[in-house]
């Protein structure tokens, strides 16, 4: 058998290279963890430059830079709604609204801030269902890369396994919080000089951005659709039938828009732990912010290769190809793989890859930071074993590390036998996602919602989705983990984006509604004063004025909005 | 408290530059036929030590300043 990537000498030796240096900076920081704060929260010491990039480099996961490019070939420029829609504005909303809360409240984690705003039992419905997923997220991660690789080297999958796991076990064992961090920001550099090139030549190679729009319009009418549809994000959104994603604005804004992506960006631990390891409140508002830069311009790295792929798998005259799928059609996830081996030569193969590589590590390394810290301080020292020494929280932060990485390797065995269970277990933490944005939304924006509305409106919400997917199937597709397995179909949308949209909305309007009448019909538990710092009408205002206006969290957010709607209209 | 990224980063780029500069100079012109006629090692190998380099600098001027 023929594998469709040849790396030489050369790219092996710069692969060497990168991980020894990675395991080096574990090293190098090993001496520095002297608490459990070092080790969990870098000991808030991070300067914003660094935690705003790692703010997106924990986000910019290889399935992230694989699944937007194989988007950027299947649905073309609309795929950027995943940045310019569904991320800036909610980091924004971060930055500006939310951080003073997660940050002024000394809490170490989002699961924390739960407990200190509502009550234990809150926390732990949070801290209990993110631990999981953190570890089939990181599992999935591992998989991933292990596949990958079988395919296009020829690894062996179980080598590629424990090679990967054991350097991620090592440098978070050594350097905790801050040398995941490191990382991520070392990986984004990696990514964005390794994939640079990429764009540069597949450009060039097609003709520039006016010849591969032309030959998108062959791509869209293909299958049917408006001439323009690949290059243009938002004339085709009036109706779900007129566009490859299946979906019409009203939903995309609201599913996606609001409700998926300031849950995501707002409440999800594995970003937000990044901020909260800045070395200052302003640094911690910052963060998303300084993160919202690069990330607007993301898609011309990502999805713009997705783009230039399908239009040269269209064109036999171009020498390029991507395998096909079990199903016979293309495997759009070979994007950028494929695009690799197509362009760069050895040298340049070799840092493209690398970048690859160190994405897949860093987003298994991102879950297995929040997961030890979630464990250790929201699972361990709550129930197990509360008041012991900060030494023993900091060796019990080490030893999650290393069983976080062995469940991890477990998850990731898991998912190369059982795709289907995998399936079925990312549609569970869609359910149990999806609400949490209206819990916050409340509990930092209205004094009067008390723990046991939080809990059951989160509750109420997760069956409310479970219902929804169960009722309804997008169109085509036959009962089962796509939904319809309640045995009635109330409903067929046109697709399965569609579909998960709209669970999503309906997850998040049921918590928000269970959660204010639980709340009005139950007595207010905590006082004004216990509530401080923790709710927007009961927190003294920050002292903004003083600094530069460069620094100013509303100026930056004012900038970033203006600049990605002009994105938006440009590419209309 | 933790060291400064901008050293770690500005070694490693550097050093990358360098490595794909080199091997650029010297590489067989015909691995870059598909890379369109370009010599892009040593292209962006250049471009990979001028970053390496301006990160060394900052970081070593922020030493200074210590």
């Amino acid at each position: 058998m023929t594998h469709p990537i040849v790396l030489g000498g050369l790219d092996y030796a710069l692969l060497l290279l990168y991980f020894g240096f990675v395991l080096g900076i574990g090293w190098a920081l090993k001496r520095r963890m002297k608490g459990s704060t070092d080790f969990f929260l870098s000991g808030r010491a991070i300067p914003v430059w660094i935690t705003g990039l790692a703010f997106i480099s924990a986000n910019l996961g290889a399935q992230e830079v694989i699944g937007m490019a194989a988007s950027g070939a299947k649905y073309g420029i609309m795929t950027s709604h995943f940045y310019w829609i569904g991320a800036i504005p909610a980091m924004v909303f971060l930055g500006v609204f939310m951080m003073p809360f997660y940050y002024g409240s000394k809490s170490r984690s989002v699961p924390e801030y739960l407990k200190m705003r509502f009550d234990e039992k809150t926390r732990g419905l949070n801290a209990l269902s993110f631990a999981v997923m953190t570890i089939f997220s990181s599992g999935i991660s591992l998989y991933a890369l292990a596949k990958l690789l079988e395919v296009l080297l020829g690894w062996n999958f179980d080598f590629s396994v424990v090679v990967s796991a054991s350097i991620v076990l090592v440098y978070i064992c050594l350097g905790g919080l801050t040398s995941a961090i490191y990382n991520e920001v070392l990986q984004f550099f990696m990514i964005v000089f390794g994939f640079a090139p990429l764009v540069w030549l597949g450009l060039r190679d097609v003709g520039g951005w006016k010849v591969l729009q032309a030959k998108l319009v062959g791509v869209a009418t293909a299958q049917h659709f408006a001439p323009g549809t690949w290059t243009e994000s938002w004339k085709h959104m009036a109706s779900p039938s007129s566009n490859p994603m299946g979906v019409e604005w009203f939903g995309l804004a609201m599913g996606l828009g609001f409700v998926s992506s300031f849950g995501y960006w707002c409440t999800d631990f594995l970003v937000v732990q990044r901020a909260m390891a800045a070395n200052s409140m302003s640094a911690a508002r910052r963060t998303p912010l300084i993160a919202a830069f690069p990330k607007m311009l993301f898609p011309f790295i990502v999805i713009l290769p997705g783009m230039i792929a399908i239009a040269l798998v269209q064109d036999i005259h171009s020498g390029f190809s991507l395998p096909a799928s079990a199903d016979g059609t293309p495997n759009y996830n070979m994007v950028i793989p494929m695009m690799l081996g197509h362009y760069l030569p050895t040298g340049l193969l070799g840092l493209g890859f690398t970048a690859l590589m160190a994405s897949f590590m860093s987003g298994m390394a991102g879950n297995v930071t929040a997961f030890n810290t979630v464990w250790t301080y929201d699972i361990y020292q709550s129930y197990f074993a509360p008041g012991k020494s900060d030494h023993h929280y900091l060796w019990m932060g080490r030893f999650a590390t290393i069983f976080g990485v062995l469940l991890s390797v477990g998850a990731a065995y898991f998912a190369a036998r059982f795709n289907n269970i995998m399936d079925f277990l990312q549609l569970v933490f869609a359910f149990v996602n999806a609400p949490l944005f209206a819990t916050f939304l409340l509990g930092m924006f209205w004094k009067r919602a008390n723990g046991h509305g939080a809990f059951f409106g989160l509750l109420s919400a997760m069956i409310a989705a479970a219902l929804h997917h169960g009722l309804t199937l997008p169109f085509g597709e036959l009962a089962g983990i796509k939904g319809g397995w309640l045995g009635t179909v109330i409903h067929v949308y046109p697709g399965e984006m569609a579909q998960n949209f709209w669970t999503a909305i309906i997850a998040w309007t049921t918590c928000m509604v269970v959660t204010i009448v639980v709340s009005l019909a139950t007595a207010r538990v905590k006082t004004d004063q216990e509530l401080n710092g923790l709710v927007y009408s009961l927190t003294p205002r920050l002292p903004e004025a003083q600094e530069p206006w460069y620094k100013r969290p509303v100026v930056l957010g004012v900038l970033v909005l203006t600049a990605t709607l002009a994105l938006n209209l440009i590419f209309a | 408290m933790n060291f400064d990224l901008r050293l770690p980063i500005g070694i490693i780029f550097s050093l990358f530059g360098v490595i794909l500069v080199t091997f650029g100079l010297f590489s067989d012109p015909a691995i870059y036929q598909r890379s369109l006629g370009f010599n892009v090692n040593l292209d962006w190998g250049l471009v990979l030590l001028a970053f390496g380099l301006i990160m060394l600098r900052l970081a070593l001027k922020a030493r200074a300043r210590k």
